[in-house]
């Protein structure tokens, strides 16, 4: 069960290459595989795993895709298949969205019609 | 050797009982009874103590800000001479961007007399970032156990950006993919690690925001010479009403209305993987709120602190899309960047300030911090990724998981009634069915439903007989 194999694991490292111990990496496992399940879960989510994603450094040199152990920032040695290296964080903006680009001039508007704003 | 679901779920109210160190089961008076105040009192977290422990920590004290704008943009809109002026709690001043500071204070405070080594949090939200940023100055561990992403591996944006903020903080963070079992893994962490369980729910975490209530009330009466006539709370699990309500009795704003506000998300499962990233809003919504209200015994502690149902005077939800709009109406208004989350109270504010006179004065309890992920921008464009259709537009047609719309004009806000009844009759019906068999309730569990539910002892028997009758 541990041994699952990840798609779309990092692009920052070469699969072959060996990743230095204390490294920042990912690991990622399979908590409880789909019959596993609790029995209050929705059809959909029992369909697929619950897999854990968790970062900390490196315990000893292993390859992207390999069983690894890491050392979590509270201090715990936690094994499972190494995902990612110095993952980043990838979360942001976005585009503007056009439905609420002209909000603050609607409302700016109707309070200019008060004598309020300029 | 990892233990199995079940097995760690058999072991569920030992773990508990470790990694709290309270026995909850002193405090039982019947067969759903318990002493809530007294299981408050007896941490001996009164409001000064409680101010003490957050000062050292530069939690509270946040500035109280009169929305003028706003509320002249409500006037606009409203009957002439109606309108009633709206305050913001500017909570985001907290140190690590929310009320949740509050909470977390005296949790890890807590946790550091005990004795503990660290702290464990089961929160996908500030809380997780709270409780990681006040056991890093008291110099404990800290592990986060999130829900953060589906089966596709594509993270919440807020959840993502809380992630971020609780590893910045030295923790670690335990991301996982959608499902209730989260307490699964919670439960094996508190065995493992033997650290504190710093939960929402615990007393402490409640008693941290009764100095919310407490404050805000004196910093109206500052400003404005008199109590303020309705709070309003952003209201997921329970806490922020619970001990806002308690901090405003505290202060003597005995009069208060208090008002728990919910973004509605009808429709949407909590624990399906599908429905995770069509919800716009992580919490404050009727996900959370609908089911801890009527039932918030279903809590990561034997009992939960925060009881809302004792303290709301209404229960109104507001759509994700009026949400939206609001936050960037506090922006380009008020030139405050906060939420989007937080501010579901602050639309609700805007709808029920026009049924006050001028006079009166609504205060919005909370804000949150922005930032990458916490935000329209990353919520919107993520909806539209799945096919989402966001537009502007009446707000009523919205459905969520399948539109946001945005409204039009400020005339389009408004808010609905929960109807308190119902959820009143359904918190009595839990109660009824989470009772073992042969269970009797005895007069002190039909003064406690009482009490829970703010009625008498005749109408909760009235719903027990009923309940009974159907049955037979």
């Amino acid at each position: 069960m541990r041994d699952t194999v990840y798609k779309n694991v990092s692009r920052n490292a070469d699969v072959a290459d060996v990743v230095a111990r204390d490294t920042w990496v990912e690991i990622r496992r399979i908590e409880l595989a789909p019959d596993q399940r609790a029995p209050q879960v929705p059809a959909d989510t029992r369909r697929v795993p619950l897999e854990m994603r968790v970062k900390g450094f490196l315990a000893a040199p292993v390859c992207l895709g390999a069983q690894a152990e890491i050392i979590t920032p509270a201090g715990r040695r936690l094994r499972g298949v190494l995902s990612e290296v110095n993952p980043a964080y990838s979360h942001g903006f976005g585009s503007p969205i056009p439905e609420l680009s002209t909000i603050g001039s609607e409302v700016r508007a109707i309070l200019r019609e008060q004598g309020r704003f300029k | 050797m990892i233990d199995s679901y079940e097995s760690i779920m058999a072991q569920r109210a030992d773990i508990m009982r470790a990694s709290i160190g309270l026995d909850y089961a002193k405090y039982e008076t019947g067969v759903v009874a318990f002493d809530y105040e007294r299981l408050l009192a007896d941490t001996g977290y009164d409001i000064d103590t409680a101010r003490q422990v957050q000062r050292k920590t530069a939690v509270g004290n946040t500035p109280l800000v009169e929305l003028t704008n706003i509320t002249e943009l409500a006037r606009t809109v409203a009957a002439p001479g109606m309108g009633a002026r709206i305050f913001l709690k500017d909570e985001a001043a907290n140190p690590s961007g929310s009320f949740k500071d509050r909470r977390a204070s005296l949790c890890v405070h807590e946790a550091g007399k005990r004795g503990y080594q660290g702290v464990v949090a089961a929160t996908s939200g500030n809380y997780g970032a709270a409780v990681a940023s006040q056991a890093a100055k008291a110099g404990l561990r800290c592990i986060v156990v999130q829900e953060a992403f589906d089966c596709e591996g594509i993270a919440q944006p807020e959840i993502a950006e809380k992630t971020r903020a609780c590893e910045a903080y030295g923790a670690e963070v335990i991301r996982l993919s959608v499902g209730p079992e989260l307490f699964y893994v919670f439960l094996c962490v508190l065995k493992e690690t033997g650290y504190f369980n710093a939960s929402l729910y615990t007393p402490y975490s409640i008693l941290g925001i009764e100095t919310l209530g407490h404050e805000l009330t004196h910093q109206v009466q500052e400003q404005a010479e008199r109590f303020p006539d309705i709070v309003i709370a952003t209201h997921a699990g329970g806490g922020n009403v619970t001990g806002t309500a308690r901090g405003l009795l505290k202060a003597g704003a005995v009069n208060t209305e208090m008002v728990a506000a919910s973004v509605d998300l009808a429709g949407l499962h909590m624990a399906s993987d599908h429905d995770f990233n069509r919800k716009s809003f992580t919490t404050g919504h009727t996900g959370f709120s609908m089911p801890f209200t009527t039932w918030p015994d279903r809590a990561d502690v034997p009992r939960n602190a925060a009881r809302a149902l004792r303290y709301m005077d209404r229960f109104v939800t507001v759509t994700q899309g009026e949400v939206f709009y609001i936050t960037e109406v506090l922006a380009e208004l008020e030139g405050l960047q906060r939420g989007p989350a937080g501010n579901t109270s602050l639309a609700a504010a805007f709808v029920m300030a026009q049924d006050l006179d001028r006079d009166r004065i609504i205060v919005v309890q909370e804000t949150e911090y922005t930032g990458a992920g916490k935000h329209p921008l990353a919520q919107l464009n993520l909806a539209r990724r799945l096919g989402i259709d966001v537009r502007r537009g009446d707000p009523r047609d919205s459905r969520p998981g399948e539109s946001i719309v945005i409204p039009e004009c400020p005339s389009q806000l408004t808010v609905v009634d929960v109807d308190l009844d119902g959820v009143r009759q359904s918190y009595i019906r839990h109660a009824i069915d989470s009772l073992a068999a042969g269970d009797q309730l005895s007069d002190a569990d039909f003064m406690f439903l009482a009490a829970e539910t703010r009625t008498s002892r005749h109408y909760v028997e009235d719903i027990v007989n009923e309940m009974r009758a159907k049955i037979r």
